[in-house]
């Protein structure tokens, strides 16, 4: 009963969205005073009819309503009460209500904290939040509906959720993920809302600039979560694998790293304006791709959705209205926008650029990477895959000339920077980056290292140069104690941002270069050394779950004959499914992983196991958690409260 | 031509001959990375209406399903070996590593590696998907003209989701 409720909320919600789409536009074309107002209102209905109809969809889970398909192929009542709630969002059409619920939340969010801005471009915000969730809202309820029944012959108990998804990673992954992808759909209505008026100012930068940095923050963490979930669940020990629906992630993440560059461009000295529009564009349209290519069924991966043509088709086409629509009002509207100031060669605006650059090329490689098999295969070359190396040798090349610029980018001022006055800080954080790279290749001693020692290298230049670069801000304030209270969180934000870069590079360079790893036969009783380890399998027995069986094997660990610690590593049946999973153990620390699988049976008493040592693995991940720490704290800076506060008076005195 | 318009011709330029090395580059980079897909019959039979056959020593994908009771171990190291069918002709995989969780005889995969002589493939990355009735799609193609269609797919519900 409550999943027709549900279907009842979805219905009306996609009437708002239709009057969200009409009603604040029309007003803010007519000067209509009723018609604008009315957009937060009907902004607020949609958010509250798409949370109760995604209420509807969880209690179904919750209930175990096999009555609905959704429920049916996606759950079990052996399941877990906490995997049946995020069961919701395991399958396509659950996955889509989340989307629409994000998408809910942004509008309701934009229309709670933009409340101070100017009634029209509100308007018009809202209007094209509207737009975009009317496509959204249609593909839910025609073609991907999660409230289908299939009364009256229901089945007595689900198929289950796919066991890869029962695991605590998948329960906040998706949800941040999404958080960031339909985030970047604000920083595309700021940007169309702007184009439709035709004013860009720096007001405009200052208004867009902390939804961009929510939504580059939601992504980051959701990316970041993603790669922590799939090597802890997949068993290959790797964190990163080219998979296209990851590239298709990771495309709207480095434009949108690219745009809260160049929006700060835009807010600070005005210039980079149609630039930063143009990647506003690019964000979203690149996070409707990553949908289209994730639910279309055109790749092969393990993310991907069963495959259905007219959804592809109808996504595909949602796409192609989305930049083209936007494409052809860019190229209407930007013809009359001039910048102004004037730079030097040597100066931040150039060094931005730069970033912007390299950041675009990075994504064109990806985009290459990930769509050529696609394009060679329509075109009937027959089927290819593109290998790892093309990413990881092309990804080197850039992320080189990328992090020196990073170092030195900080320091430059605006306008124009003479060379003189940067000599002395930059050797000493030249000096800094060779003892702390140096320092640390001698403690590992290592002789073939050349990639480590590289990726040791840039990390401390980015590093020691934010560090010192933060330093000497904070002494401009008189003293260290001083400057804490005084200087701006944006700029805490950045330094922390870009450190947690360098420590991101640094965990990549010394993962890639030091990890090793086995896979072995053993008995119980067995020992085997790795990288000074000794694994010893003690023993493996049958194990019993609630909605599985399986094995598990215990090691102890131990390290020059010191013990280390124990390992619990299963192999999980799921009957329901009638699939396996491994279950790695990981001891983790800052320095390095150990990580066993246990593989499959070989004979009566020997089993295969996989054993990985991973140096500072977990620097890959900590890095991305200060970048988006970092972005959450650039969001705390006072001036984006402020400034909207005293144009909100300003507004008043106006009327 | 005013200095204003030579500084910009120089700074197009610049950009022009970036962004071409660029690509140069990448496209450089990717065709020593494109790997075909092959499926058993076209590997032995040739691909295309050339009836193109891979060379020896090439690195390629290869897909099929693997022949029941074709698998066997090494007693004593993690080395194996498999067959796999699609449509006829029959290839062999060989591999030294842990199988896939799904890996079973009768079930589609994936292989990545190298061929050592016609029918020939040394591995070094075995896929399987976590999925009873997944046929890898490649195969599915091929195998198109067989009715193939496994009793439990007969009532299956039109889609099943995986990761989002």
């Amino acid at each position: 009963m409550i999943a027709e409720y549900g279907q009842l909320a979805l219905t009306f919600a996609f009437c708002v969205s239709l009057a969200l789409a009409v009603v604040p536009l029309y007003g803010s074309f007519k000067g209509n005073q009723i018609a604008l107002e009315l957009g937060n209102p009907l902004a607020y209905a949609l958010f509250f009819l798409t949370a109760f109809s995604f209420w509807a969809l969880s209690y179904a889970f919750w209930a175990n309503d096999f009555t609905v398909v959704y429920v049916a192929s996606n759950s079990n009542s052996l399941l877990p009460w906490y995997y049946r709630l995020t069961a919701v969002w395991g399958g396509h059409e659950g996955s889509m209500l989340l989307w629409l619920l994000v998408l809910a939340g942004w509008t309701a969010a934009v229309a709670l904290f933009s409340r101070s801005l100017p009634l029209q471009f509100q308007g018009r915000i809202l209007g094209v939040m509207g737009l975009i969730a009317v496509g959204f809202y249609a593909f839910v309820l025609f073609m991907s509906n999660p409230f289908m029944l299939s009364l009256p012959y229901y089945p007595v108990d689900g198929r289950d959720l796919n066991p890869l998804l029962q695991d605590f990673g998948m329960i906040i992954h998706p949800p941040m993920l999404y958080m960031g992808y339909v985030g970047f759909a604000v920083s595309f209505a700021f940007a169309i809302a702007a184009l439709m008026g035709g004013k860009f100012d720096s007001t405009w930068a200052r208004w867009a600039r902390p939804w961009t940095l929510a939504a580059w923050m939601f992504l980051t963490l959701g990316i970041m979560l993603g790669s922590w979930w799939a090597y802890a669940e997949l068993g290959w020990g790797g964190w990163w694998f080219w998979d296209p629906v990851e590239n298709a992630s990771f495309m709207p993440w480095l434009v949108g790293t690219a745009l809260i560059h160049s929006l700060a461009v835009t807010e600070k000295r005005g210039t980079f304006k149609s630039w930063t529009v143009l990647l506003a564009i690019g964000a979203f349209s690149l996070s409707l791709l990553g949908a289209f290519l994730v639910r279309s069924g055109v790749l092969v991966s393990v993310h991907s959705f069963a495959a259905d043509p007219d959804r592809g088709l109808y996504l595909l086409a949602f796409l192609l209205v989305v930049v083209g629509g936007s494409l052809l009002l860019y190229a209407i509207r930007m013809n009359s926008v001039r910048s102004q100031a004037r730079y030097e060669l040597f100066s931040r605006e150039v060094l931005l650029w730069g970033n912007n650059i390299f950041l675009l090329t990075a994504t064109l490689v990806v985009l290459l990477g990930t769509l050529f098999p696609l394009v060679h295969k329509e075109l009937g070359l027959g089927s290819i895959s593109i290998g790892e190396p093309f990413f990881n040798q092309l990804f080197y090349y850039l992320v080189i000339p990328f992090s020196l610029l990073l170092g030195l980018g900080p320091w430059v001022r605006w306008k124009q920077q003479q060379v003189q006055p940067l000599l002395k800080p930059m050797s000493l954080v030249a000096i800094a980056t060779l003892i702390l790279a140096l320092g640390t290749m001698a403690a590992t001693q290592s002789i073939q290292a050349n990639l480590a020692l590289l990726g040791l290298l840039l990390g401390a230049w980015v590093g020691s140069s934010a560090i010192f670069e933060l330093l000497q801000r904070l002494q401009q304030f008189g003293s260290i104690t001083q400057g804490l209270t005084k200087l701006n969180a944006s700029h805490f934000g950045m330094t922390l941002a870009h450190i947690g870069f360098a420590v991101l590079v640094v965990g990549v360079a010394m993962t890639k270069t030091y990890s090793v790893e086995t896979q072995v036969r053993m008995k119980a009783g067995d020992q085997v050394e790795l990288a000074g380890y000794q694994f010893k399998l003690v023993e493996v027995y049958d194990l019993k779950g609630p909605n599985y069986s399986g094995e598990a094997a215990e090691l102890d660990v131990s390290y020059q004959g010191d013990y280390v610690t124990h390992l619990h590593a299963e192999k999980r049946f799921y009957p329901v499914q009638r699939s396996v999973m491994t279950e790695a153990a990981v001891h983790a620390r800052l320095s390095r992983d150990l990580y066993v699988a246990l593989g499959e049976s070989l004979s009566e008493d020997s089993w295969a196991l996989s054993l990985y040592v991973k140096p500072f693995v977990r620097w890959i991940w900590l890095g991305g958690l200060l970048m988006s720490l970092g972005g959450l704290i650039a969001l705390c800076d006072k001036r984006y409260r402020r400034r909207t506060a005293s144009l909100d008076q300003k507004d008043k005195a106006d009327a | 031509m005013n200095p204003r318009r030579q500084k910009r011709l120089v700074a197009v330029t610049a950009f022009v001959l970036l962004l071409g090395g660029a690509i140069g580059a990448m496209l450089y980079a990717l065709q020593q990375n494109i790997d075909l897909f092959y499926t058993p019959s076209q590997l032995i039979d040739g691909m295309g209406k050339d009836k193109v056959k891979p060379e020896i020593g090439q690195r390629l994908r290869i897909g099929g399903m693997v022949v029941k009771g074709s698998v066997r171990r090494a007693p004593d190291s993690l080395k194996v070996s498999f067959d796999l069918v699609d449509t006829g002709p029959i290839v062999t995989v060989e591999y030294e590593g842990i199988l896939p969780d799904l890996f079973r005889e009768g079930q589609g995969i994936v292989a990545q590696g190298v061929l050592v002589d016609a029918t020939t493939i040394l591995a070094s990355e075995v896929l399987a998907k976590h999925d009873e009735e997944y046929m890898p799609p490649e195969v599915a193609e091929a195998m198109k003209g067989i009715k193939h269609v496994p009793p439990s797919q007969l009532y299956k519900e039109s889609d099943k989701g995986q990761q989002p």
